[in-house]
């Protein structure tokens, strides 16, 4: 089995109306074994920003605190704060960078990105562990279940979903997905980011019914 | 073949592992205290490749003092797995890397919170209220998702890890034979009987 595969764990982003939605489970494995019902790989980058980190575990906690390290240096010297198109393209190269010993990660980025009229357009963005970049007009997906999140979302996604009905589907699609997946489940987190920087957060544990073991 | 276990409760972690250093297929030892006491409310349990589970315990344990000597108070739990946990992700990508799996209880003194962390030799860290490396995992984990309660009494815990270590005894093919149980509280560290 691949390395890719060797903790599990699964992360979604769609694309709605002037908002945008990244969700993940919270499983961490070792093989088939559990170890861990409340493992984040979503993490935030700016108020109006968050990346997904599927992959090895050990991987996600560095690459982490590498994006927290190269984001603080860049918000010091520009003096303000990055924006996703300019995010994607540090993540991009951070992982070049180790093109021929990679980090065994696939990032996946939502966020709001400014426009030059000064609102906020929806952003969602994906690679692969060596940095090459899919922008997407829909959705993005990574992880132990990505087959299963393609096919559950390309059913359910539609254009220009409001913030509630982007919720109720991307987390329809993942648990869906995840369901299907022995390596991803386990309880699921998402978020949710409107233009005016506002975070819904809707936490943790909606555990699928007749899985209710995770403490 | 090694076992070790870890649990929360309240205001305590408990930290157990077996005594015995096998070497092939023979028993050398029979108390070895595989547990060490990095400061006054940090206890990490170790158990990999033999070799390098002390060279690693060891420079763990030095760093972790001479913080300790620098700042005049130790690290405390979170922080110190954090940094446990890179020099394990930097060795991984080295050319030899150690191969320990570790179980890192603490007490949080100025929180008032204990602690555990779940870290493989990969530089996988993760809080969990109880956890277990070895083949001990394959029958204290389900017990653990039934019996834990993470607002236990000492006493309560302890009966708790006294059935994973019958269950293991039972079932395990190689089980070992003696355990040194740790706990760490508001007041330090102290060993257990069991």
């Amino acid at each position: 089995m691949s390395i890719m595969q060797y903790n599990g764990g699964s992360v979604i982003a769609m694309v709605g109306k002037d908002c945008v939605a990244i969700a993940s489970d919270l499983r961490l494995g070792v093989q088939s074994l559990s170890i861990s019902s409340n493992f984040e790989k979503i993490f935030p980058v700016t108020d109006r920003l968050y990346i997904g980190l599927p992959g090895l575990a050990s991987d996600v906690t560095t690459l982490r605190e590498q994006f927290r390290y190269r984001v603080n240096m860049y918000t010091i010297k520009e003096e303000r704060e990055i924006e996703p198109q300019a995010f994607a393209q540090l993540v991009s190269s951070t992982l070049y960078e180790k093109r021929f010993g990679p980090y065994f990660i696939e990032p996946v980025i939502a966020g709001m990105q400014k426009t030059p009229s000064g609102s906020y357009a929806p952003f969602i963005a994906a690679t692969d562990l060596i940095g090459c970049l899919n922008f997407a007009k829909d959705f993005v997906v990574a992880g132990t279940a990505s087959e299963k999140l393609f096919g559950v979302a390309e059913g359910l996604w539609e254009p220009d979903l409001e913030a509630e009905d982007l919720f109720e589907t991307i987390s329809q699609t993942l648990l869906n997905a995840v369901d299907r997946d022995a390596f991803s489940g386990w309880g699921a987190i998402v978020h949710v980011i409107t233009k005016d920087k506002i975070v819904i957060l809707s936490s943790s544990a909606f555990i699928s019914p007749g899985l209710g073991l995770a403490s | 073949m090694e076992v070790s276990f870890a649990m929360t409760g309240k205001g305590y972690v408990l930290l157990a592992a077996d005594t015995t250093a096998v070497h092939s297929i023979i028993k050398v030892k029979t108390d070895v205290d595989k547990i060490k006491e990095l400061s006054p409310h940090l206890l990490m349990a170790y158990s990999g490749e033999p070799g390098d589970t002390v060279q690693f315990a060891e420079y763990v344990e030095r760093n972790i003092r001479l913080y300790q000597i620098r700042h005049t108070y130790p690290l405390r739990p979170p922080s110190a797995a954090s940094w446990i946990r890179r020099s394990l992700a930097e060795s991984l990508r080295s050319r030899n890397p150690y191969s320990v799996n570790l179980l890192l209880g603490g007490y949080d003194t100025s929180t008032y919170t204990p602690h555990l962390y779940w870290m493989d030799y990969l530089g996988t860290l993760v809080e969990v209220p109880f956890a277990a490396h070895g083949y001990g995992s394959y029958f204290a984990l389900s017990l653990l998702d039934r019996y834990h309660d993470p607002e236990a009494t000492v006493e309560e815990g302890l009966a708790v890890l006294r059935r994973c270590l019958d269950e293991v005894s039972k079932r395990l093919v190689v089980s070992p034979g003696k355990y040194k149980v740790k706990i760490v509280d508001k007041d330090g560290i102290r060993e257990v009987e069991l």
